[in-house]
């Protein structure tokens, strides 16, 4: 009944937004609740494209807020078995094939993540746009056939991995369709494309994203969430160092 | 005639003590300096190609781009078949497979969590399977703790970072690195021996293991970031392997595929070819100014033994001795003393070469900076190119000066002679 309450709420505010220009903050804030939940398990797949190949790495991953993650990774077989940790604004790194947990820190956490156009420091956002973003609405775009507000977000402190940031945020569903994240010299350092976006349980989410790390050769990383479940319960100890090493 | 001017010059102090001390003093520099030069280039050529260049290398189109920055995803990969090819085709060269990489090294404590962390500089050579190797990187010799690698899972550690990172004899650390692929890898490796090759920049922080073993810590099954060839009678000549390089490239590089194997003469890497045309040109020019230098020194020197012998050439000429005639000897007496003095210089300058050629200098703190490899030790390096070009221009400046002071005969005027040598 509370989650009925809450969709009718949300579809309520977006349809109140989209009727007239709404502020800024109201779109971000309205893109946080659509992206970031209590909790997530998802299984995703990574498809890396690279100058030499392309390979695909398949995760299950669960979160909690944005400042609790994990992440076990079953495919390809060299990987099967490494863990990720996050806990607030630490990162561990599990290797089965050494039987190392190794705390991820400094200079690594720009290192990407198996050999994608993501970087450690790309999972380390621990909070969400509004409170670490200025907001203002730049223009409006046609992307991909979908009306867009055009949003510049700028950093409220240093925290961040990007100090800009540039969306498509579509009107109706407010979800961005496509990012632009910069530097503070004003340097584009990398780009994503959103879309196949799809409510799922009563929220809009992406189900397809094309990272883009403007840095380095190669085709960009695709992202694809084949399965994808909101507010469940996730165990305490999935969340925790212990989880790693079994 | 010849016997009557040497004679002349060696019982008249006056005239061979200053010129001879000079010439003397100066080959004898020039010896040592342009000694010590070649054995820096020498050092300079064989630090580089043993651990970086060797004679020529193959790599890939897009490795060769971004040479310096080692970049080993960029690596030929399942090359086994194509090297014994090349092995076949060029019988002159001697191969070896390496893999350079960046890592993170992590010490683990009795929990398995990190004690103690350092960046290193991994190099990957076949320690198992090919000897030459581990003679060429004097890997036996750079031992100063433990013993060499016996099994896969072993390596040595640079003595820098082995005491710095607080290490024992056959600790265990993990290598962090990055695959070919861009992930993440780890691996555990045993610390059986610290090593010390004696050239600062590798001396800070140097991994050495065995090809395999990295081979699949980076996900580069048959592969390997470069393939050095080496001449086998071990002497770079920069002449054959452009040669050889053009050669291979005509028949296995393609432009198309950058991942088409290309391979580089050492004087095509690191600025190498520059570098040495430096070494070469300064070895030039160093000459011209000894001669420059000591020509104007000799010179002066000629002017005041013309003024002291001012009589004498005027009793000469007087008695009929032509001008022409009073020049030539005096540029054979120039000659006779750029000999002897060359000679000397160059018997002092070589005593002073055998003691730095045997116990070699200590250039540890001009080279603590530097990123280039050289040899913390020089050695001076006597060649025949070395003696010409000392020994010669020794001769050529007392001449020179003596030329340029002998000037002053011709313009001595007959009629005035008796009246000059009444006063």
């Amino acid at each position: 009944m509370k989650k009925a309450l809450f969709t009718l709420a949300l579809i309520l505010c977006a349809l109140g937004l989209s009727a007239q220009k709404p502020k800024a903050d109201d779109i971000i804030k309205a893109i946080d609740r659509n992206m970031i939940s209590n909790t997530v398990k998802s299984t995703t797949r990574m498809v890396v494209h690279s100058k030499r190949s392309s390979r695909t790495v398949e995760s299950i991953n669960y979160s909690k807020g944005n400042n609790s993650f994990y992440s076990e990774y079953i495919s390809p077989p060299r990987e099967k078995g490494t863990k990720m940790l996050k806990l607030g604004s630490d990162l561990w790194i599990y290797d089965p094939g050494s039987d190392r947990t190794v705390q991820i820190s400094g200079n690594m956490l720009k290192q990407s993540v198996m050999g994608s156009d993501l970087s450690y420091e790309d999972f380390m956002e621990e909070s969400t746009l509004e409170k670490d973003y200025n907001a203002a609405i730049t223009g409006e775009i046609t992307y991909d056939k979908r009306d867009c507000w055009i949003l510049t977000l700028t950093a409220k402190h240093g925290k961040v991995a990007y100090y800009t940031r540039k969306a498509y945020v579509d009107k109706q569903r407010y979800v961005p369709l496509y990012e632009e994240w910069y530097a503070k010299s004003g340097k584009l350092l990398k780009t994503v494309k959103l879309s196949n976006v799809e409510n799922v349980s009563g929220r809009w989410y992406p189900r397809y994203m094309l990272f883009k790390d403007k840095l380095k050769d190669g085709k960009g990383t695709e992202y694809f969430v084949d399965k994808i479940e909101f507010d469940l319960k996730i165990p305490d100890h999935i969340f925790s160092k212990a989880m790693l090493k079994k | 005639m010849d016997k009557f001017l040497i004679k002349g010059i060696f019982r008249d102090r006056h005239r061979w003590l200053f010129p001879l001390l000079i010439v003397g003093v100066g080959v004898m520099i020039m010896v040592f300096s342009l000694s010590f030069m070649k054995g820096y280039e020498n050092s300079f050529i064989r630090q580089n190609s043993r651990f970086d260049t060797g004679h020529m290398k193959v790599v890939s189109r897009a490795y060769a781009e971004m040479l310096q920055q080692k970049p080993f995803d960029l690596a030929l990969i399942d090359i086994e078949d194509d090297l014994e090819i090349w092995k076949a085709q060029y019988p002159q060269l001697e191969w070896a497979e390496r893999i350079s990489f960046g890592a993170l090294l992590d010490v683990p404590d009795d929990m398995g969590e990190t004690r103690a962390q350092g960046e290193v500089v991994g190099f990957a050579i076949d320690i198992f399977g090919n000897p030459q190797e581990v003679q060429r990187m004097n890997l036996q010799k750079a031992i100063i703790k433990g013993r060499m690698p016996q099994q896969p899972g072993e390596v040595l550690l640079s003595n820098v970072a082995f005491e710095k990172l607080d290490l024992k004899l056959d600790d265990q650390i993990t290598l962090i690195g990055a695959t070919v692929f861009g992930s993440m890898s780890m691996q555990n490796f045993k610390v059986v021996g610290a090593v010390e090759f004696g050239v600062f920049s590798l001396d800070r922080g140097a991994v050495v293991a065995d090809l395999s073993d990295i081979q699949t810590m980076l996900d580069l099954e048959g592969g390997a970031s470069e393939i050095l060839a080496y001449f086998k009678n071990g002497e770079f000549d920069a002449k054959v392997a452009r040669s050889i390089a053009s050669d291979f490239n005509q028949k296995y590089s393609d432009e198309d595929d950058e991942f088409s194997p290309q391979m580089l003469s050492m004087m095509e890497q690191n600025n190498m070819g520059y570098l040495l045309g430096i070494f070469s040109q300064t070895m030039y020019w160093t000459g011209v100014v000894f001669v420059f230098i000591l020509g104007i020194v000799l010179w002066n020197s000629g002017l005041m033994n013309g003024i002291r012998r001012y009589g004498e050439f005027g009793i000469r000429l007087a008695i009929g001795e032509s001008k022409a005639h009073v020049y030539w000897s005096l540029l054979y007496e120039a000659f006779v003393l750029g000999l002897v003095g060359s000679i000397i210089g160059l018997a002092l300058g070589l005593v002073i070469d055998l003691i730095i050629g045997t116990n070699g200098m200590d250039v540890t703190a001009y080279t603590r900076s530097s990123t280039m490899m050289f040899e913390n030790i020089i050695y001076t390096d006597v060649t025949w190119g070395v003696i010409i070009a000392s020994f010669v221009p020794g001769v050529l400046s007392t001449l020179f000066g003596a030329g340029l002071a002998g000037i002053a005969i011709f313009k001595r005027q007959t009629s005035q002679l008796f009246k000059e040598l009444e006063t």
